[in-house]
């Protein structure tokens, strides 16, 4: 604990920006984020020297488009875990949303009407278990995995086989590709994944609901003494994930072109996975955005390795998952213990 | 209820000729379930004074500071301030009339930056957002204002405690408090960072906030305070300018005893304590930063060593350390002249220690079990799960204990629940008794239990220690200190301070060693008791 004993010296005077850049050294609350991005770069680079291919930018862009939902999810899931929650029903929700596309377009509605139904049926669910979770003191875990089934079982009444999704909006968008100077090409998933990064990131910094949350995370009772909204907040980070799922089972429509039932089984605990790979401590208060989006691009690496490899089995996944998430847990207990 | 208390407080408790008080407590009275907490109180608080509000556990400290903060609403009497008449119905109503406190654990996020904890739910705006900028500008005001050089945008985490603590006290008066209510605000501080508080304490009071200072530290209050409050038992019992009031004095007010001898137990039946022997137990230097400087300490075969001193002195502290319940930052332990690793609880127990916890709720009483499992607890963690206690030992066991303490009802299958505080005590003491251990710490195990449990169980130690048990008894209570022990340590301040023969020992005397002690040392005293990490 160096930093701790002594405090900055001589702050009277305003340092200029030059001072500024000159002194700039990253913060502790950047360290797991770093740290993360350089797990990150060794994957890329390993790939690059070891696949022909697989260094080129095309491949990275590719990241986004293929797990577009994925970071949408990771994004929503960091709000909640920020506070100390959880949310397991986000992958049923994922699922929930591709069927209520499919049926909805399947029934005629225009694709404005079908995007909004899944858009508020998620919102909802979320504050549902917000409610659930702030006003009856029930688990996030126990009030989470009981949306996760409740989801999962409502995908069966609506749909019990999968449904094609043809309708021309939804196609248009699928494949449509943005062309980027030098050749490459992204997706409007992408984009939309890219924008709720950023917004999030906005809120959770600049905005007094996004320091709430942190603050919450942190320590809820002190929170509570310091007169900030406490309650709302904790309903609200529930609502803002089941939106994200709604939002990411919308783009996971887009991607698969069709909603089943099925779809998204076990995703909510890749989100879980991104965000603690990226940094975000579990107990809440610490992590950042930005980290659950390279959290997500490192599971992408790993698939796409995999599939340059394509003697690997792709269980080789979930060990290197599992391995990577062990080691993120363990580096930030001990880090945590650390503090004072 | 009680009338308005009318008649004026003595004259030279009043500061010499200074404008009105800025908030004025008068004839407030408050009682939970009938039970009265607070009786005719009067506070008064002028601007630009450090008001130190005195008084033992359960003297209504914290009930007057929760009726002035709104937390709870009086029964009878008026708050005033400024000459007008309030009432409070909620903590925001008394922080809108610029009264602030600050608690004893920092009830700040350590996760977000120093100017957050500062300014979060009143920052400044800018674009919809937080305007960034100029919280930290704020926040950086604030602070210089009291004299801290503090970078507004460092995690609060970062800092020592002190540092929190004074960032706690700059979100209590960024709000313009003109009252600041600080509660044990130095409990959990070293000696340079008291100093540090009470820099900013004085700043403030310079700039004209009445502070109220409410601590255990008989020196620290002498040290900042000008006037003082003293409450005992829910009761006004004085308001003094501090310059005018000796520390014996105080000590004599919080307590409200008359300083006599008090009967002895009869131990004559008991042999002298053979100090030349090897000492059961024996300890140097044992110390933990923030909880007790080095200390030694020897107890031997037979001997009751009481442990004196007021709440906070370090007593408890001396026997978590010396049990392992709190690990030790030095010091080492003999047993029996062999080095002893005392690190955990098991392992003193493997040595023969046994331990009564002064919290007995949490730290002893399992209420949903019976009163024999309760007792036998110890002994089958001492023998391992593996090797059960046979039945029939069992209740030969329990109910040998259950008579010799008198244990009622005596029934090895009631649930311990619903016993009586007392009759509790006594089922813990039994716990410990059959792991037949050679030092028993005792911390305060008679208090809250009614007068003959008591004297059954003072009679018991005397009896114990008569049988070669050695025991450190620890209590608020200074008569039954002294009536026990054979030897006395006076603690304060988180040290030992004396050791004396207990024989003719009095109350009088071992308050004026609490009192003395101050003036000669504690200036001189300053951060040795802090060990390296």
């Amino acid at each position: 604990m160096s930093a701790a004993t002594d405090t900055p010296v001589g702050s009277s005077v305003v340092p200029s920006t030059w001072d500024r850049v000159r002194s700039w050294s990253p913060g502790q609350r950047y360290l797991p984020v770093i740290a993360t991005v350089v797990v990150f770069l060794s994957l890329f680079s390993a790939g690059g020297i070891r696949y022909e291919g697989f260094a080129d930018p095309q491949v990275f862009l590719s990241l986004f488009l293929d797990n577009a939902f994925l970071i949408v999810l990771a994004v929503g899931m960091t709000f909640v875990i920020l506070t100390g929650g959880i949310d397991l029903s986000v992958g049923s929700v994922v699922a929930l949303s591709t069927v209520i596309a499919a049926r909805t377009l399947e029934a005629g509605w225009a694709a404005p009407a079908a995007i909004a139904a899944v858009l508020l049926v998620g919102t909802v669910i979320g504050l549902l278990h917000g409610v659930l979770i702030q006003y009856l003191g029930i688990q996030p875990f126990i009030a989470t995995l009981a949306g996760m089934f409740l989801a999962r079982g409502l995908c069966f009444l609506l749909a019990e086989r999968s449904i094609p999704i043809d309708d021309e909006t939804f196609s248009t968008i699928a494949f449509a590709t943005i062309t980027l100077p030098g050749g490459y090409y992204t997706t409007w998933t992408a984009v939309v994944a890219l924008a709720t990064v950023v917004v999030a990131a906005y809120v959770l910094a600049r905005r007094r609901f996004g320091r709430t949350v942190y603050a919450v995370g942190g320590s809820e009772a002190s929170a509570l003494l310091m007169g900030l909204r406490v309650a709302r907040t904790k309903v609200a980070v529930y609502a803002v994930s089941g939106f994200c799922a709604a939002l990411g089972g919308l783009l996971f429509s887009l991607y698969m072109l069709s909603g089943n039932s099925l779809h998204a089984v076990g995703m909510e605990l890749d989100a879980i996975a991104a965000v603690v790979i990226g940094g975000t401590l579990l107990t809440g208060g610490r992590g950042l955005v930005v980290g659950s989006l390279v959290g997500v691009l490192v599971l992408g690496t790993i698939q796409t390795f995999i599939s340059f490899d394509g003697t690997l089995s792709s269980w080789w996944t979930k060990i290197t998952i599992g391995v990577l998430l062990l080691a993120f847990v363990m580096v930030q207990r001990l880090a945590t213990r650390r503090q004072p | 209820m009680s009338q308005a208390r009318t008649e004026p407080l003595p004259e030279t408790a009043r500061r010499p000729g200074d404008a009105a008080p800025v908030v004025e407590l008068r004839g407030l009275s408050i009682a939970f379930g009938g039970v009265p907490a607070l009786h005719d109180v009067a506070l008064r608080l002028y601007p630009g004074e450090v008001h130190a509000l005195m008084g033992e556990n359960g003297a209504g400290k914290s009930t007057l500071i929760k009726a002035l903060t709104g937390v709870y609403a009086p029964d009878a009497g008026t708050v005033v301030v400024d000459g007008q008449e309030r009432s409070f119905a909620s903590p925001a109503d008394s922080q809108a009339a610029g009264i602030s406190t600050v608690y004893q654990e920092v009830n700040l996020c350590a996760n977000l930056t120093v100017a957050e904890n500062m300014l979060l739910g009143r920052e400044p705006r800018f674009l919809g957002g937080i305007g960034v900028r100029a919280m930290r500008r704020r926040a950086r005001q604030t602070l210089e204002r009291l004299g801290l050089d503090v970078d507004p945008a460092s995690v609060l985490g970062q800092h020592p405690i002190a540092v929190q603590q004074l960032v706690a006290i700059a979100r209590a008066v960024d709000v313009d408090a003109r009252v600041l209510i600080l509660d044990e605000p130095t409990s959990s501080l070293d000696a340079d960072e008291v100093a540090r508080l009470f820099e900013v304490v004085r700043t403030l009071r310079d700039q004209g906030t009445a502070i109220v200072f409410v601590s255990h530290f008989l020196d620290q209050v002498f040290e900042i305070a000008d006037r003082l409050t003293v409450l005992r038992n829910g009761r006004l019992v004085g308001e003094r300018l501090v310059s005018e009031t000796s520390q014996l004095e105080l000590v004599r007010l919080m307590l409200g005893r008359e300083l006599e001898t008090l009967d002895r137990l009869d131990r004559q039946e008991a042999p002298p304590v053979d100090r030349d022997r090897t000492p059961v137990v024996k300890v140097l230097g044992l110390g933990r930063k923030g909880a007790l400087e080095a200390t030694d300490l020897e107890v031997h075969e037979g001997e009751v060593v009481g442990l004196a001193g007021l709440l906070g002195s370090g007593r408890t502290e001396l026997a978590r350390l010396l049990f392992g319940a709190d690990a030790a930052d030095t010091g080492e332990v003999e047993v029996h002249g062999r080095r002893a690793r005392v690190r955990t609880p098991r392992q003193a127990i493997d040595r023969r220690l046994a331990f009564a916890s002064e919290d007995r709720r949490a730290e002893g009483v399992i209420g949903d079990l019976t009163v024999a499992d309760n007792m036998l607890l110890a002994l089958q963690a001492s023998r391992g799960w593996l090797r059960p206690i046979p039945p029939a030992q069992r209740t030969t066991l329990v109910a040998r204990y259950l008579e010799a303490l008198d244990v009622r009802p005596a029934d090895p299958h009631a649930l311990m629940r619903n016993l009586s505080g007392g009759n509790q005590q006594k089922v813990l003491l039994a716990r410990w008794l059959l792991t037949e251990p050679e030092l028993l710490l005792l911390d305060e195990p008679t208090r809250g239990i009614d007068v003959g449990a008591k004297a059954q169980i003072q009679q018991l130690v005397a009896e114990l220690a008569g049988r070669g048990m050695a025991v450190v008894f620890i209590s608020a209570e200074l008569e039954e200190v002294l009536r026990l022990s054979d030897r006395v340590v006076v603690m304060r301040e988180r040290r030992k301070i004396a050791e004396r023969e207990g024989g003719d020992l009095t109350v009088g005397e071992v308050l004026e060693t609490i009192a003395a002690e101050a003036t000669h040392t504690h200036l001189t005293e300053t951060t040795d008791g802090e060990a390296p990490r």
